[in-house]
């Protein structure tokens, strides 16, 4: 068995969040949760970890910053985005400046959905991140990595994501019940101002009605 | 200077050499558990140091240069040198300025990447050397001049009991065992606990297996030190022996109640606390015992 698994060290970033999935991330210390009766340590130094759990979405200030962070990384690492914002943008989706979840810059190996993610789901999210670990470490090549081989680790960490589930719902399935309601929020409003200008206009009372 | 290497010494130079990291790594796992205890957690499991080395070495090799290594490595060396010295009764100067050649080897390991955090870390550690030297230095003084010798074979079987002459610099040692143990508030230049403003420190630009070598030098160390305290107890009868040990672990014990219970200080306190422990403690102490010789009644 791999030793991986039995001491994950983890580096915290704070990507743009609204600070909610981060209080739950250092709740997951306190003596409530305990993070550390698995090993787990929150080292804050990105040649130590072997988890980079990030919270929030990545913005175009901080892409490098993210992508920095991984890179110094020494292998095998995985990735944990915390929270619906790090796992698709979330609330800050559609911002101006966000360029959405974490895996827009950097492969992602578990998604842990929730806003904000529980801290019990954060703690599943990395001891489920495990497995992805000692899978990694299993494939490890001897020699320092190359750059192709960095290329195949991508492709195979895509293909090894895991998914923590959020009241039964992957983050997929969560993103596309926010966007559901956004367009049925979008056509209430419409409906009630196409009902504003039935009320003045009743010429184009008709074209209201079957637009919706 | 004569290397005489009895069949016991070397036995027990053997022992460290292979028992040390085991201890010192359990101690480790002890000392983790007991704070987690100690902040009302459950902790984690007590071989959680030993996986986090195994671990380590099982990481990908990523070094800031060359010769990091290199010096990580003679740190590693140096200290086990300081412990086999010691533990085989040889010359306790010897054994101190060995120990300080391994420590100035991670400051040079430090110093030797860019990262202004690891500089700044080596830097700190400088001024824990320079706290903590002279109070050492001092005990060598203090255990020659009640044992008349500097040789930890003697020390250990002379009929004198060396804490009672030698109770001010017994103090003092503790003070800067708190320095040497990298526990708060003393913990400048590096500490086990996440989360501080230099990030890790010293150890900063360390990964992987330089990482797992430096902190299997920690626990060597720390079985070092606290057979350090043990020659204080050591009058050659079995029973002071037990008596040294279970003062050792109360020492640990006392040190981690100090990690849990202080904040890290500033530089400047470490420096004259460290220093005004040394002149009141250890150097009254050693003044008293002079005048005790002096006349006779020691
Ligand atoms: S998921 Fe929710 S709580 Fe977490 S950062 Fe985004 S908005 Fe904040």
């Amino acid at each position: 068995m791999s030793y991986v698994t039995k001491s994950p060290w983890i580096i915290h970033y704070d990507g743009s969040s609204c600070n909610g999935c981060d209080i739950e991330v250092l709740a997951c210390l306190t003596p409530m949760y305990d993070a550390e009766r698995f090993g787990i340590i929150n080292t804050g130094n990105p040649k130590h970890a072997d988890i980079f759990l990030v919270t929030g979405s990545v913005n175009e200030q901080n892409i490098s910053v993210v992508k920095q962070i991984y890179e110094q990384m020494p292998e095998p690492k995985i990735v944990v985005a915390v929270g619906i914002c790090a796992t698709s943008g979330g609330i800050f989706r559609e911002c101006y400046n966000v360029k959405g979840g974490v895996d827009t810059v950097i492969p992602v190996d578990v998604y842990v959905p929730g806003c904000a993610a529980r801290p019990e789901a954060i703690i599943d999210g990395i001891v489920k991140g495990l497995d992805v670990l000692a899978e990694k470490h299993a494939n490890m090549p001897k020699s320092s990595v190359s750059a192709s081989d960095a290329a195949e680790e991508k492709v195979k960490d895509e293909d090894m994501a895991i998914e923590v589930r959020y009241y039964g719902k992957t983050a997929e399935e969560l993103d596309e019940d926010i966007a559901d309601e956004r367009v049925s929020d979008a056509q209430s409003v419409k409906y009630y101002s196409s009902s504003d200008k039935d009320a003045d206009d009743s010429g184009d009372k008709n074209n209201g009605k079957e637009e919706v | 200077m004569e290397f005489d290497f009895t069949a016991t010494a070397a036995l027990s130079a053997l022992a460290y050499l292979v028992i040390g990291p085991f201890v010192g790594g359990l101690l480790a796992g002890v000392d983790r558990k007991i704070t987690a205890k100690m902040q009302g957690r459950y902790g984690p499991p007590i071989l959680q140091p030993f996986y986090d080395v195994r671990k380590l070495l099982e990481k990908e090799a990523v070094t800031v240069n060359k010769g990091q290594d290199f010096y990580v490595m003679s740190c590693l060396i140096f200290m086990i040198i300081t412990g086999v010295l010691f533990f085989a009764g040889e010359n306790l100067l010897l054994v101190i300025f060995t120990l300080t050649t391994a420590t100035i080897f991670l400051v040079i390991a430090a110093y030797s990447s860019n990262s202004p955090y690891a500089q700044i870390g080596a830097e700190r550690e400088l001024l824990q050397i320079m706290s903590y030297e002279p109070m050492v230095l001092l005990m060598a003084v203090g255990l020659y001049m009640v044992n008349h010798s500097f040789y930890v074979k003697d020390i250990i079987h002379s009929e004198a009991f060396s804490l009672f002459p030698l109770g001010g610099i017994f103090v003092g040692y503790l003070f800067i065992l708190t320095v040497k143990f990298r526990k708060s508030p003393f913990d400048l230049s590096m500490s086990h606990h996440a989360h501080q403003e230099l990030v890790k420190g010293v150890t900063t630009e360390f990964s992987g297996r330089t990482l797992a070598a430096l902190e299997v030098s920690h626990w060597y160390e720390n079985v070092f030190l606290l057979g350090f305290l043990f020659l204080f107890f050591a009058n050659g009868t079995w029973y002071m022996a037990v008596v040294g040990v279970v003062a050792c672990l109360l020492a640990y014990f006392v040190e981690i109640l100090i990690d849990n219970a202080y904040a890290r200080m500033k530089w400047q306190f470490t420096l004259k606390s460290a220093w005004f422990m040394t002149i009141t403690f250890g150097g009254v102490n050693l003044m008293l015992l002079y005048f005790f010789k002096m006349f006779g009644i020691l």
